[in-house]
């Protein structure tokens, strides 16, 4: 009888029998050892993220699918986000990956195929912030005309800042600036910058309305696009919108367009444009202050020469009045006369006559004297005031009374009584005092 | 008057001159509101001469608020 062999039995005597985790074992070490690391191109499918940060994914061509994973430590400087359908490039080890009997390539460093990550991660952020609004025009602010404060966001010591304060030297200085200081490049700038904004929006909400900052430049000098970056991160674009001081962007140069140029109120070329929309010329401000000046001096000037002319007339129609008046008491006279002839005390008569003559005579000089008289303190007075100072008439001695409590100016002392008080201005301060005598034209007792 | 802002006072004479061109007020009230004019152009002139910028950097206490610290314009040529 032939010994029966058991070949189970024969193997396990014979041959090396494997463990499971051994072959696992051997198949990635065959894997990594073949490949070692290598370039993969290929498009993204079954994309998903994971809790932990880590991406899992999948690279597929026509006939071929080979799983990914990009642990959280190499994903972390990914600018673009990945999606299904991208073309990507990546760079990685080959791996087997035993308790899922699977093998993946595990990805360190991944580019989207054809364009630059950069200029990928540009478009995708400048898409999801257009379809959320943050774009829009409607809610683009007015930048301030001369404000009085200004806020700044940049690296305290960058040329942008040197710039902006190059040009307020150059204008107009009287403009309180406050700097908030922020790293303006490097993987910090873009929570940095944002929290700079976010800084002088909350120290604005504790000053009063009056003292607060009116518009606030954001940005930095010319660098490289890797430089310039972290104004095109969502994070500074966020704090820009959410920004209640109006913003004006000035990133880098004319040609370096970014994602805070689009979210800003207003976007300036470069740090110096920006601070020349916010900081007025000299030259232009002292234009209007003349040209205000001098509407001030000749509106002032053509209202006294009105009120000169005005006061001529009436002085013409005095004149007149007075002339009538002078004319018919002398033919009152005249018939007296008559009179007093045919009652013919003659002596007494020429001695009345006479008298007459003279006081009619003396009256017309008399009111002549007077009207020259006013006439001219009157044109004295608006020389004064032609001379621009009301002040030169008190600097002369004069002084000026107002009635207490803010009554104006007292022109006739029977607008008070005793106990009244009064403020008379003179030419240095003011003297306040109670009336404790009226009198009319310098004599009775109101 | 003193603390009245260059802006401020710049609308407050446009203001001024309009309601003088108006020629509506009597020559007190006038009057009144032209030596108020001057002064404002006074000191809109003096400020416009003035070189008084003044420059801070907002800054946290250890306290966590906020704080103006004057800028030193020398710092920056240091940091360069």
């Amino acid at each position: 009888m032939p010994e029966e062999i058991d070949l189970f039995d024969h193997a396990k005597k014979t041959v090396r029998i494997y463990t499971v985790s051994e072959i696992a074992q051997n198949v990635k070490h065959l894997l990594e050892d073949m490949f070692g690391a290598l370039w993969i191109e290929g498009e993204i499918s079954n994309y998903g993220a994971h809790p932990s940060g880590h991406l899992y994914f999948s690279l597929k061509d026509q006939s071929a699918i080979l799983s990914a994973v990009m642990f959280s430590w190499a994903n972390k400087n990914v600018k673009f986000k990945l999606e299904n359908g991208l073309k990507v490039i990546c760079f990685g080890r080959i791996s087997a990956y035993g308790p899922q009997s699977k093998y993946q390539i595990i990805v360190e460093k991944i580019e989207p195929k054809g364009i630059g990550s950069r200029q990928l991660a540009f478009e995708q952020l400048t898409q999801k912030l257009q379809k959320e609004g943050l774009f829009a025009v409607a809610h683009k602010r007015q930048i301030p005309y001369l404000p009085a404060k200004i806020g700044i966001v940049t690296s305290l010591s960058g040329a942008a800042l040197k710039d902006i304060l190059k040009v307020l030297d150059r204008r107009f200085s009287d403009i309180q600036v406050i700097i908030s200081p922020a790293q303006v490049q490097g993987e910090a700038a873009k929570d940095d910058i944002a929290r700079a904004i976010s800084d002088l929006n909350r120290f604005n909400r504790g000053l009063s309305l009056k003292e607060r900052i009116e518009v606030m430049i954001v940005g930095r000098g010319g660098g490289s696009t890797e430089d310039l970056w972290a104004f095109n991160e969502e994070e500074v674009a966020r704090a820009i919108y959410s920004s209640k001081i109006p913003v004006i962007s000035a990133v880098g140069h004319e040609r370096d367009l970014s994602i805070a140029d689009l979210v800003a109120d207003t976007r300036a070329a470069t740090p110096s444009v920006a601070a020349e929309l916010v900081i007025p010329e000299k030259k232009d401000l002292k234009d209007t202050l003349k040209g205000l000046q001098e509407r001030l001096h000749s509106s002032f000037l053509d209202m006294v020469m009105e009120s000169e002319q005005a006061i001529d007339g009436s002085l013409r129609r005095l004149d007149i009045a007075m002339a009538h008046r002078i004319e018919i008491n002398f033919q009152a006279f005249e018939g007296l006369r008559g009179k007093l002839t045919l009652l013919n005390p003659f002596a007494l008569l020429m001695q009345y006559q006479g008298k007459l003559e003279n006081a009619i005579r003396q009256m017309h000089v008399r009111m002549k004297t007077l009207f020259t008289l006013r006439k001219s303190a009157f044109i004295a007075l608006i020389e004064k005031l032609e001379s621009l100072s009301p002040l030169g008439i008190l600097r002369r001695g004069y002084s000026i009374t107002f009635a207490l409590p803010d009554a104006g100016i007292v022109k006739d002392s029977s607008r008070l009584k005793p106990g009244d008080m009064i403020q008379s201005r003179v030419q240095k301060g003011e003297i306040i005092s109670q009336v404790t005598e009226v009198r009319r034209n310098g004599r009775d007792t109101v | 008057m003193a603390e009245i802002r260059f802006e401020e006072a710049l609308k407050k004479l446009e203001k001024i001159v309009d309601d003088l061109e108006k020629g509506d007020l009597s020559l007190e009230e006038a009057l009144k509101k032209y030596q108020e004019g001057l002064e404002l152009s006074r000191m809109c002139s003096q400020r416009l001469e003035s070189a008084k910028k003044k420059i801070d950097v907002l800054a946290k206490n250890k306290k966590g608020e906020f704080e103006l610290k004057p800028f030193d314009e020398t710092d920056i040529e240091n940091g360069k």
